[in-house]
């Protein structure tokens, strides 16, 4: 095949994939704000179940992780900011860096870890073993009854991770201010709301929720694509986690851009 | 809802008076025709094991007949209704009239067996829990699983995980069943036990059953009626004594066990599976 029609078929297998994860947060949309007013059930312990293991058991391991990562942030932002006498900036610095870029995008590292590849593997192996069949010969809708409840958790508990990795982030950087830097902690703590606006915390929040859908259908998607065999399970886990890193990084790409142009700090 | 302990009535027929009416049936996997225009009826209340090798397409005729596959021409009237060409609401409705009892059983992994029965009445119906709970032991009751409520499917052998299949299937009273190498896999007493629990149904329920096996023995004993599929066309249709005489040579191979000729490549095994020549050797 000439190398212009490889990027022509590429484009559009790559057009038609995210035809295909719109489709299906259209879907699960519907069933979720939609087909409860229309005498379908939804069961929001399904939900409520997702949204414990999705949020709740993620805690130990976000807050680990953020808590280090502010650290990691301070210390490299002190490596410039003592040349410059101005180590009491680290506070506003960590700050800003948690709430709009790393908070939620380390949030969303772990989610894809521990949810994106665990959706992947779940409607796999239904899928290999005939479950989601048996679903539509009942006339149980595979979206509606597996998806929903994902894609309500997702999109609830990873704001809600995220603000807490922004706090444990913060915390991690405060460490480093209170060990070195000449702060109290009431004072690391004043400095960083002093830094902070709304509108870091807002696009840090829209961006998590941006990456809770994504890393739903793209779970949900391999999921539902995994062929004949239990090894295809593992090949759609592993695509999912590579996918979803990868559009994550493209979605965080186009909101910064869009953040940047429509509301500069 | 119907009580699952009185006889159901005859399922309404199709326009020509069957409860499954196939009529011209082609399936395509791609560009590869499996279906080459399959046409059969089954009547309401009878049994009809769809008898074929491997690769025949019984499976992919199965999968078609449930809406698992579409059908690339053809009709299907289940019920007095085009299966293939009402709306998804439609088709909903209807299968909450049919039952499926796949090979592998296909039970959720993630819940017990009584949740796997209580859930299409839980999705379809506004039951009660403690009237679902007394259903799911009325199901589990009749093909001989009291007390397996709580157990999780990993907990089963082969043969219970096909029996709460089945119980799942019963969960909605169908008219219809549908059965997928129900005795694949089972010891030849386990699969007895599995081709009298259809019986059973059968003769309490007056269900119309549809199974797809290729286990001789089985096929014999539970069917009115049989249709013999090789490389994607019906080759047989009759009753079980009709068919023990046939003449026919691919359903006296079958019925006889005689192995196939040795085959070269590939391109005779696709062959062999779906009765395309290969535009090579035409």
């Amino acid at each position: 095949m000439p190398f212009t029609d490889s990027i022509g078929a590429a484009t559009i297998n790559g057009l038609a994939y995210l035809g295909g994860l719109a489709r299906l947060s259209g879907g699960a949309a519907r069933a979720v704000f939609v087909a409860p007013f229309q005498g379908k059930k939804f069961h929001l312990s399904r939900a409520v179940h997702q949204a414990m293991s999705v949020g709740v058991e993620a805690l130990p391991i976000t807050s680990l992780i953020s808590f280090f990562i502010g650290t990691i942030l301070a210390l490299n932002a002190a490596y410039e900011l003592r040349k410059f006498g101005a180590l009491h900036l680290v506070a506003s610095a960590v700050a800003v860096s948690m709430t709009r870029e790393l908070g939620p995008l380390m949030t969303a590292v772990v989610v894809i870890g521990r949810s994106g590849s665990a959706f992947a593997a779940e409607i796999g192996t239904m899928k290999v073993n005939e479950e989601i069949d048996a679903m539509e010969t009942m006339a149980l809708e595979p979206v509606h009854f597996l998806v929903a409840p994902k894609f309500l958790a997702m999109i609830l508990m990873v704001p809600c991770l995220t603000c807490w990795a922004d706090f444990m982030g913060v915390l991690g950087g405060g460490l480093f201010g209170v060990a070195t830097a000449g702060f109290t902690w009431g004072s690391y703590i004043q400095a960083t709301l002093d830094a902070l606006t709304k509108t870091d915390i807002i696009n840090g929040l829209i961006k998590a929720l941006m990456f809770g859908l994504v890393i739903t259908a793209v779970g949900c998607q391999e999921g539902f694509s995994t062929g004949l065999g239990s090894e295809q399970v593992g090949r759609s886990t592993t695509s999912a986690v590579v996918k979803s890193i990868f559009l994550v990084v493209m979605v965080d790409l186009i909101f910064t851009t869009i953040f940047y142009i429509t509301a500069p700090r | 809802m119907a009580s699952s302990l009185t006889p159901k009535p005859v399922a309404p027929p199709t326009p020509s008076g069957a409860a499954i009416s196939v009529r011209n049936l082609r399936v395509k996997y791609g560009e590869r025709e499996i279906l080459h225009g399959i046409d059969f009826e089954v009547p309401a209340g009878e049994t009809m094991v769809i008898l074929g090798g491997s690769g025949s397409g019984k499976s992919t005729l199965l999968r078609t007949l449930v809406g698992l596959e579409q059908p690339s021409s053809g009709e299907i009237w289940i019920q007095g209704k085009d299966f293939a060409s009402i709306s998804e609401d439609e088709r909903d409705e209807l299968r909450k009239k049919m039952g499926m009892s796949f090979q592998g059983g296909a039970l959720f992994g993630s819940m017990t067996v009584g949740e796997n029965v209580a859930l299409p009445l839980h999705e379809h119906t506004h039951l009660d829990d403690s009237t679902i709970e007394i259903m799911v032991r009325l199901k589990l009751d009749q093909v001989g699983l009291s007390g397996f409520e709580n157990y999780m499917p990993a907990q089963l052998s082969g043969g219970m995980k096909k029996r709460a299949a089945i119980a799942r299937a019963l969960a909605m009273d169908p008219e219809i069943l549908f059965f997928d190498e129900p005795s694949a896999g089972l010891d030849p007493i386990i699969a007895a036990g599995i081709d009298e629990l259809i019986l059973k149904l059968k003769k309490a329920f007056r269900i119309t059953i549809v199974v797809v096996t290729h286990e001789l023995a089985s096929a014999f004993l539970i069917a009115d009626r049989m249709i013999v599929l090789d490389k994607g066309v019906i080759v047989a249709n009759a009753t079980t004594e009709e068919l023990r005489k046939s003449k026919h040579p691919r359903v006296r191979q079958f019925l006889d066990r005689v192995p196939e000729p040795e085959l070269t490549g590939e391109i005779d095994y696709l062959q062999m599976l779906t009765g395309d020549v290969p535009p090579a050797r035409q």
